[in-house]
């Protein structure tokens, strides 16, 4: 019989990894990701999440071995196509692919081959007539990795696209949160910061949704879209109202061309009144957990001692988490036959 | 020790509670006490007998330019402090188009700290809405607010820009603070400086079309419906910003304006042969406009009277008219031109004195602006019925820019009390 998933709902007692291999791609992962693509977290089934979850979590232990190279994606071509500028998920997704065993390029097309006029669909045909098993691409407008992946013939990651997702973001939050707290069902999450503009917040909120955390979104009107309520979570503008009694606080990155007056007045009224600092963090519960996606803007929208507060803070522990997940996401698409 | 005072044989008039009846009030230690028809006064009390006079909420004007910081030469706290008092104004909004201008929350606390030391009456702040009035990016409003900023504007300036007015708008929603929007296009307005019709044409001055003050307020008023906003038209002076203030109200708009003393009691054809006293920002309107702001009072569109008090020193009106600086020195008139809209029939005198007393308070959230028990004993005695004459040398005021020199009128304050304390008296001050 299999062991229950720690994934649904309430565990009691510690967390056990699952019982699966790291060795292999799974045989059965078509069957359990029926998906050529990873795009979003939104039309992902709880189960195809779980799924996802748990092959991260051997990766987890495969990492922190000596010896992590696996040949899983051996003699497949990995291509990461970042249109945006971005160190810490390329790198990620580099490293996921070369511990499996791939051959990895990455691509900078920021300004390059626009600026000639080649088209985003001209650059898709362009590399997909390289043949390359899977593309990571990150774009600065939503919904122009879907527009990509519908002229290649490989799978494609979304690895950002403008402020609609960043589906292996929620699920590195996920897996820390998981590991930390045994479950995500149930928990009350709090996502404070600038929601208009972010794809991790929207990743999340689907994510969390369908495992059934309890989701909060905690920012000023100004950095909320206009609908927000209908997202299937609770508004709040006052942040400890926001942080009252919850498990989980996720911390946005606040751009920096929005601290000045368009979206917020100053960085210090930012900080005032949706910095989080440990008077803020009292409103949640004493074990609360306080994540942030990275790169940390300090004093801004979070203080610097919470920051580097190894029991409150998992801010290191989600970069780990995250070449963990990208290894599931390559291994779960590039490893099919 | 606590001092106690006695005003007995008065008619109260207080809005709030909706009295107009004799009696009298008892104020402890600069806070009202009691109220009623039949009070007693304490042994100890020291009595002032109304002599059957009118005794309301000390009158709060919710739009006064005050020139400190900057202007001191046209007026400061405590010249525009004693030319309150004697107009029946216990509190007085400033506003920040000072130099510097308050878009910064250290100024807020500085001028509530200069006004406390300097200034007879009550003074309290409206920072700007964005920093520098430059229309672009909006001010640390929850600072300013924590600051003692009462409610946020550009002052005479409009926030041009639609979306920066949006995201302000949203913005204040975060704490439910009033946003008061001048409301002037200023593309139309441009180098106008009278209202445009048949007698800028004469006259051949540029003029401001209505419309420079009705689309900012219908736009202003769909932006406001987006963002749930409290929204406060600063000053209206035309028939139809009345009427879509009306409308939205009827929509359930959360939306309020105020009215000028001088665009109720003046029309454009004050202006004459190019008279500088009467250029006013917004300009005085036809004679329509100008019934239409005292139907608009009848009827509850407008909710609020101010003096729109702006001094000018003789050498900024000295000039052409179309370079002379706009405004008049009302914090004195105020009054009195309100007065004629009750002795006209127009209003009653409770609805009338709603519109300077706890409407204006329960826009910008004060304490104050009734007689009801626990209030601050802000206080105003006015003899109703007594004619004279405004005059230009009565001002107390530093600038003296008043084109009601010489009208006659009915009603005057003959004492003020703030917090308890008389700060001034009509017969003491003619002695």
């Amino acid at each position: 019989m299999p062991s229950p998933s720690p994934l649904q709902g309430p565990t009691k007692g510690a967390y056990k990894p699952p019982l699966m291999s790291a060795s292999l791609p799974s045989p059965a992962a078509v069957d359990q990701f029926p998906h050529r693509n990873l795009l979003g977290i939104e039309g992902l089934s709880e189960a195809e999440i779980t799924y996802l979850l748990e092959r991260a979590d051997i990766y987890v232990a495969q990492n922190r071995k000596v010896d992590k190279k696996l040949s899983v994606l051996r003699g497949r071509t990995q291509i990461n196509l970042f249109f945006e500028a971005s160190t810490r998920t390329r790198t990620s997704f580099e490293l996921a692919g070369k511990r499996l065993g791939a051959d990895v390029i990455n691509m900078s097309v920021e300004g390059s081959s626009i600026k000639k006029g080649e088209t985003l669909v001209d650059t898709a045909m362009t590399l997909n007539a390289m043949r390359p098993d899977v593309l990571v691409v990150r774009h600065p407008d939503s919904g122009a990795v879907a527009l990509l992946a519908q002229k290649v013939d490989c799978a494609v990651i979304n690895g950002g696209d403008g402020s609609h997702e960043h589906p292996t973001q929620a699920l590195l939050d996920a897996l820390t949160i998981l590991r930390r707290k045994g479950r995500l069902g149930g928990l009350v999450v709090a996502i404070c910061g600038d929601i208009l503009h972010s794809r991790v917040a929207r990743s999340n909120i689907q994510l969390l949704g369908i495992m059934g955390a309890q989701v909060r979104v905690v920012a000023p009107p100004t950095l909320l879209p206009p609908a927000a309520d209908r997202l299937g979570v609770e508004v709040h503008h006052d942040m400890r109202q926001g942080l009252a009694g919850c498990d989980i606080v996720m911390m946005l990155r606040l751009q920096s061309e929005r601290m000045h007056g368009a979206f917020v007045p100053s960085l210090r009224e930012y900080f005032r009144f949706y910095g989080l600092d440990a008077e803020k963090l009292a409103a949640a519960k004493p074990d609360a957990l306080v994540l942030h996606p990275g790169p940390m803007n300090r004093g801004v929208e979070i203080d610097t001692d919470l920051a580097d507060d190894i029991d409150r803070s998992a801010i290191a522990e989600q970069v780990e988490m995250g070449v963990a997940v990208r290894m599931a996401c390559l291994e779960t698409l590039a490893a099919r036959p | 020790m606590s001092t106690i005072t006695a005003y007995i044989n008065a008619r109260l008039l207080d809005p709030a509670t909706d009295t107009d009846a004799m009696g009298g009030l008892i104020v402890e230690d600069g806070v009202i006490a009691e109220m009623g028809a039949n009070i007693t006064a304490p042994k100890a009390a020291e009595v002032i007998d109304c002599g059957g006079k009118c005794l309301a909420p000390g009158l709060i004007d919710m739009r006064a330019f005050v020139g400190e910081p900057g202007f001191d030469h046209k007026e400061t706290f405590a010249t525009a402090g004693a030319a309150a008092a004697a107009g029946g104004i216990t509190t007085l909004i400033s506003q920040p188009q000072t130099d510097p201008i308050v878009d910064e929350p250290a100024l807020a606390g500085f001028i509530a700290r200069r006004a406390r030391d300097t200034s007879a009456v009550n003074v309290k702040t409206m920072a700007a809405i964005t920093k520098g009035l430059g229309g672009k990016e909006m001010t640390e409003m929850g600072l300013l607010a924590e600051a003692g900023a009462v409610a946020f504007t550009d002052g005479n300036r409009s926030v041009a820009d639609a979306q920066v007015m949006r995201r302000a708008l949203a913005y204040a929603a975060n704490w439910d603070f009033l946003i008061v929007q001048y409301p002037e296009d200023p593309s139309l307005a441009a180098d106008g400086c009278m209202n445009e019709g048949e007698l800028s044409s004469r006259l051949g001055l540029a003029g401001i079309p209505v419309a420079a003050e009705v689309v900012i307020i219908e736009r202003d008023l769909r932006l406001t419906a987006l963002t749930g906003t409290r929204y406060h038209a600063a000053i209206v002076s035309t028939e139809d910003s009345v009427a879509a203030i009306r409308r939205a109200k009827a929509n359930g708009v959360r939306a309020t304006c105020a009215v000028a003393a001088h665009h109720f009691a003046l029309n454009e054809t004050e202006i004459g042969e190019y008279r500088t006293f009467a250029k006013t920002a917004p300009p005085l309107r036809s004679e329509p406009d100008r019934a239409a702001m005292v139907e608009g009072l009848a009827d509850g569109a407008i909710d609020v009277i101010v003096s729109d008090h702006s001094p000018q020193d003789q050498e900024t009106k000295r000039r052409p008219f179309a370079t002379a600086e706009p405004g008049i020195a009302g914090l004195q008139t105020m009054l009195p031109l309100a007065l004629e809209l009750v002795h006209g029939g127009h209003i009653s005198l409770l609805d009338l004195l709603a519109k300077m007393t706890i409407n204006p308070a329960r826009l910008l959230g004060l304490d104050a602006g009734t007689l009801a028990p626990g209030a601050p004993a802000d206080l105003v005695l006015i003899e109703l019925d007594v004619p004279w004459r405004l005059s230009e040398s009565g001002l107390k005021s530093k600038s003296k820019n008043t084109p009601f020199d010489g009208r006659p009128v009915q009603g005057r304050v003959v004492h003020t009390v703030v917090g308890g304390k008389t700060v001034f008296d009509l017969t003491a001050d003619h002695a």
